[in-house]
């Protein structure tokens, strides 16, 4: 018999910031039509104050470790972390957004609520604990993005960037809520600490049927693999990232990468890290993640060579940065490396979004009105032109490449640890020769902006918001590199699978 | 001995850093107050290492002046620096050639050319930290962090001010050096995971005290694949023969203060790597692998000599050598006694001295007349007196004549070779060959530009060394001198730190001998 819940019992106040947020976009969705056209920055600055409030909403709720909505919700370390990586993305993306909006004629104010919409669905995705409440936040993430990448329609390439994100968008999603279905079937129940639990008796008789949760947790990979642009369901990603307006760009290569590794690290940790046939063995995922890993380590990083446009670099880019993260994930399937190689993805989720949303605001400055000039020769003589853009831009790019004293370093040393504390050391060695290989794509700007002849571009998209985009990004770029115990402290605190144990 | 406070060590390692500070809000177009504050920092850094000298007991081998204080305490990472002998004559080396760098490119035509006069010396300043911080770390992780850092600055300089093929020769640079120390990266995470700490003392201790342990049991083992690891970054920077390719690009395409701290310091960071870490940490793997290495080494002492000798870009030749230097400085190391080390380490140190000052050389030449070709030339010391009497000197020290630097290290290396218990007479025998070697090609390159007559007419009118050249040149003759005919202090500051080491990794030499037959 149903018997709907009282109100206290959902225990609302733990899904305060996202819920926040989400009246917040409402609101401004209706307020924007108020305001006049001229007056359009008021837009930007009723989003970017919703963001800093739900900002302090997390940061009060960071230690709570409680569940909302019956368990479909749950507030912890982990998604108050990915939530402090996705709003500061949401703030740069807009930041980034403000003038390149009007410079290329497409400023509408629907545009901010968009942003604040998939905000708000990447942070129900970190906090998603139950696997219909993914996929609900995965919708929500995903079906505004549609939306932001068509943005700059009628133009043809971004309308088949929108178009090809959405056809491609929606069947990820099926493969997911197939999985998801499976996973059901075999344990009877969607919510994750319960699938562990029903995990204990895998293949016995009247258990769960092996056959059934491993095509399930299969299907949930191939899902959300799509999402975070894994190889081999990456092929979107360029198209999409280069037709797509850049500010939209640099917020999604970040943003959705964040919602999806949430949820894949919390249903692989917290729900299926004993999917194994024989006890105290890795989890039979973890082989599967291993290979993907590595294909996008390959893949994303060899393609990305041959690249000349520099929003498609950094899309494939950011496909083999995916495959870094990936290397943490697959070591989560070793038991007992869960909580550090939850730790190792999320300092480097920061890090990439740091030193990414970076790169981005700078391509997006040398960006000329009608999309042009993202070719990698535009960079040419950056560094005479503009010295303090074209020196920050060479830390971006060396921070991409994991060299010491920047976030990519650490990045990429704690995922490197994750791998080899969980015996993953062929994938650790993939890790580390691919990226040299990632050294070469991106010492080709630093390169083109300092060694080579050539006047330089006056990067006149550098307006001010721009540029405090890119002060923060450098700053969060060396602070992270050079002390990062200030993030590491709050990662710390990380611990997915120990408080699931029965 | 830990120390939380004030640190002398401390603060000459951070001293570049604070000359870096202090340009990067001196305007541009203020020249002259950019390279006085450059040289000036250098300068100050050189005497607060002497004060390190002063104040080091040479009787103690263990570190001193250690400084520890938690850097990233939740993985076992700490800021820890402490230096004992090795350390010390290498943080001399880097805090002389570095005034002597930064005050040769003071009239340099680079700027003409290039411009970006201010960059140049806040990489220069970066450079000298990071080298610093190479020769200082204790800890596995600040190590690795400061010798990916030298990179960056050295790939700046040979791209934006280097000659024609720069920019294949930056890209090659840092893709080749990149890709050997990634592979220690792997090596260190192991390591530190197996020994539960990072720092380097520690992690000695405890395989003297048997607490920590790599598996050996014979060439591949995991033992010898961490060693490997390692050796492999090392070997690139040395470089040891096959993997000196890098080399003669990035030489000869850097501008000539790149050239003078890539043959000065850089290379060293490599060999001063196989000491401090290769051998202690992996004592087994190195006996084992030592006559292979030395093997290498013997090649690269003969390759490096014999190419040398075919080169007719006088930059190229300089550069060739120091394939062949260096390989005795790894056939001194991997002699494994007291002798071999010892010879190694005042041979890197003689090295730096000896082929920074013939790459200044190489540079005044340059300078004057735009060629590196060994044809262009012919009678120099006619045209300049001073310069040619300076070179003779620098070019002798270079070849090994006694009472010069060159002879002391390659003597006691020599030595070290034919008295070890891992390699032995034929070693020091066809090593000897270099340094016969050696005499024909230097003298052949002397012979060819400053003797014969002054026959070409573009030689005739060379402008005469000017006040900031003579200036580099007098330390270094001084320096060449000094060791020559006064080594004792050298060997003195090494000796304590050297036989611990030697005792520590002597202990497994009969153990590897069961292992591997």
């Amino acid at each position: 018999m149903f018997e709907a819940p009282s109100f206290s019992s959902l225990n609302l106040d733990v899904a305060l910031p996202g819920i926040f947020l989400a009246g917040w976009a409402t609101l401004l969705l209706i307020v924007d039509l108020f305001i006049p056209k001229e007056r359009r920055r008021l837009t930007v600055w009723l989003a970017l104050a919703g963001i800093a409030v739900t900002f302090v909403l997390n940061l009060v709720m960071y230690n709570r470790h409680e569940e909302a909505f019956k368990g479909m919700f749950i507030a912890d370390p982990f998604s108050g972390f990915l939530n402090i990586v996705i709003l500061l993305t949401a703030v740069m993306g807009i930041l980034l957004s403000v003038d390149y909006l009007r410079r290329t004629g497409i400023e509408r104010g629907e545009f901010y609520s968009l942003i604040l919409f998939t905000t708000v669905g990447m942070i129900f995705m970190a906090g998603a604990n139950d696997l219909i409440s993914i996929f609900v936040a995965l919708e929500l993430l995903s079906i505004p993005l549609y939306v932001l990448s068509a943005f700059r329609a009628p133009d043809l390439k971004s309308e088949e960037s929108g178009l090809k994100y959405f056809i491609m968008g929606a069947f990820a999603s099926a493969f997911f809520v197939f999985g998801a279905a499976m996973v059901y079937g075999a344990t009877g129940t969607t919510n994750l600490p319960e699938i562990f639990s029903a995990l204990g008796g895998l293949g016995q008789p009247g258990g769960p049927s092996v056959f059934l949760m491993i095509l399930g947790a299969g299907l949930i990979i191939v899902g959300l693999g799509f999402k975070v642009a894994a190889v081999p369901f990456h092929m979107w990603t360029p198209d999409v990232y280069e037709g797509a307006p850049t500010p939209v760009t640099a917020f999604m290569s970040v943003g959705a990468k964040a919602g999806g590794f949430a949820a894949l690290l919390r249903i692989m940790i917290v729900g299926l890290p004993i999917l194994t046939v024989n006890e105290q063995a890795a989890a039979a995922w973890q082989t599967t993640l291993w290979l993907i890993a590595a294909a996008t380590l390959i893949l994303g990083n060899i393609v990305a060579i041959s690249q000349s446009n520099v929003k498609r670099m950094l899309a494939y880019s950011s496909i083999a940065h995916a495959g870094y993260i990936l290397m943490a994930v697959a070591a989560a399937g070793t038991p007992g490396i869960g909580d550090q190689a939850a730790q190792a993805a999320l300092v480097y989720l920061l890090s990439y979004m740091f030193t990414n949303m970076g790169a981005f605001a700078i391509a997006l400055s040398i960006e000329k009105d009608d999309g042009s000039g993202t070719s990698i020769d535009d960079f040419k003589g950056l560094g005479k032109s503009r010295p303090l853009m074209a020196a920050m831009m060479s830390v971006f790019m060396l921070s991409l490449t994991g060299i010491p004293l920047t976030a990519g370093f650490m990045g990429k040393w704690l995922v490197f640890q994750a791998a080899i504390q969980a015996n993953l050391i062929p994938l650790a060695i993939i890790g580390v020769l691919t990226s040299v290989m990632s050294a070469f794509y991106y010492a080709r700007i630093i390169i083109n902006m300092y060694f080579g002849e050539g006047e330089g571009d006056s990067a006149e998209g550098a307006t001010s918001y721009v540029r405090w985009t890119v002060y923060i990004a450098f700053a969060g770029t060396v602070l992270l590199g050079v002390a990062p115990m200030l993030v590491t402290t709050l990662t710390d605190r990380i611990s997915l699978a120990v408080s699931m144990l029965p | 001995m830990e120390n939380t406070g004030f640190s002398l060590l401390t603060l000459v390692l951070f001293l570049p850093l604070v000359g870096f500070t202090i340009l990067l809000f001196i305007r541009e177009q203020q020249e002259s107050a950019i390279k006085w504050t450059a040289f000036g920092t250098s300068l100050v850094t050189f005497v607060a290492s002497l004060l390190l000298w002063i104040g080091f007991n040479n009787q103690e081998a263990g570190l001193q002046f250690v400084q520890r204080g938690d850097w990233l305490p939740s993985y076992g990472i700490s800021y820890y620096v402490g230096i004992d002998g090795l350390s010390l004559l290498m943080v001399i080396l880097t805090t002389f050639i570095m005034p002597i760098a930064i005050l040769s490119s003071f009239n340099s035509h680079i700027f003409h050319e290039r411009g970006r006069v201010k960059l140049y010396y806040l990489f220069m300043l970066l450079l000298e930290w990071a080298m610093i911080g190479v020769f200082v770390a204790q800890d596995l992780v600040i190590f690795y962090i400061f010798w990916e850092v030298t990179l960056v600055p050295m790939y700046f300089l040979i791209g934006i001010w280097g000659a024609e093929r720069r920019i294949y020769a930056a890209i090659k640079f840092f893709l080749y050096t990149m890709a050997g120390s990634i592979l220690m990266l792997l090596a260190i995470l192991y390591v530190g995971i197996q020994a539960g700490t990072f720092a380097v003392p520690e992690i000695i201790a405890g395989i003297q005290n048997g607490t920590i342990s790599f598996a050996f049991d014979g060439l591949f083992s995991t033992q010898s694949f961490l060693f490997l690891g390692f050796f492999i970054a090392f070997a690139i920077k040395v470089p040891i023969w096959p993997l000196h390719s890098w080399l003669p690009d990035a030489h000869v395409q850097a501008p000539t203060a790149g050239s003078v701290i890539l043959a000065g310091v850089l290379l060293k960071m490599g060999t001063y790597g196989l000491v401090r870490f290769c051998l202690p940490l992996y004592p087994e793997a190195s006996v084992a692998w030592a006559p292979v290495i030395a093997v290498l080494a013997v090649i690269g002492i003969i390759y490096g000599a014999w190419v040398s000798y075919a080169q007719t870009d006088v930059k190229k030749l300089v550069a060739y050598s120091s394939v062949s230097h260096l390989g005795f400085v790894v056939l001194g190391i991997f002699a494994l006694n007291a002798q071999g080390i010892e010879g190694g380490i005042l041979q890197m140190v003689n090295h730096g001295i000896s082929t920074g000052g013939l790459f200044l050389l190489v540079g005044m030449l340059y300078e004057r007349r735009h060629t590196k070709d060994i044809a262009a030339y012919g009678g120099i010391w006619k045209a300049l007196p001073l310069f040619g009497a300076i070179s003779l000197v620098v070019t002798l020290s270079s070849m090994g004549l006694p009472g010069l630097n060159g002879f002391i290290g390659e003597f006691t290396i020599l030595l070290g070779t034919f008295g070890s218990d891992v390699l032995g007479f034929f070693y020091a025998m066809f090593a000897t060959i270099g340094v016969i070697l050696a005499a024909v090609y230097m003298l052949y390159m002397f012979q060819k530009v400053y003797l014969g007559e002054l026959d070409k007419e573009e030689n005739k009118n060379l402008p005469p060394l000017m006040w900031n050249e003579i200036a580099v040149l007098i330390p270094i003759l001084i320096a060449i001198f000094l060791i020559g005919l006064q080594p004792a202090p050298f060997f003195d500051t090494m000796n304590a730190s050297v036989g611990e080491l030697v005792a520590h990794v002597g202990q497994f030499v009969t153990t590897v001998a069961q292992a591997v037959p």
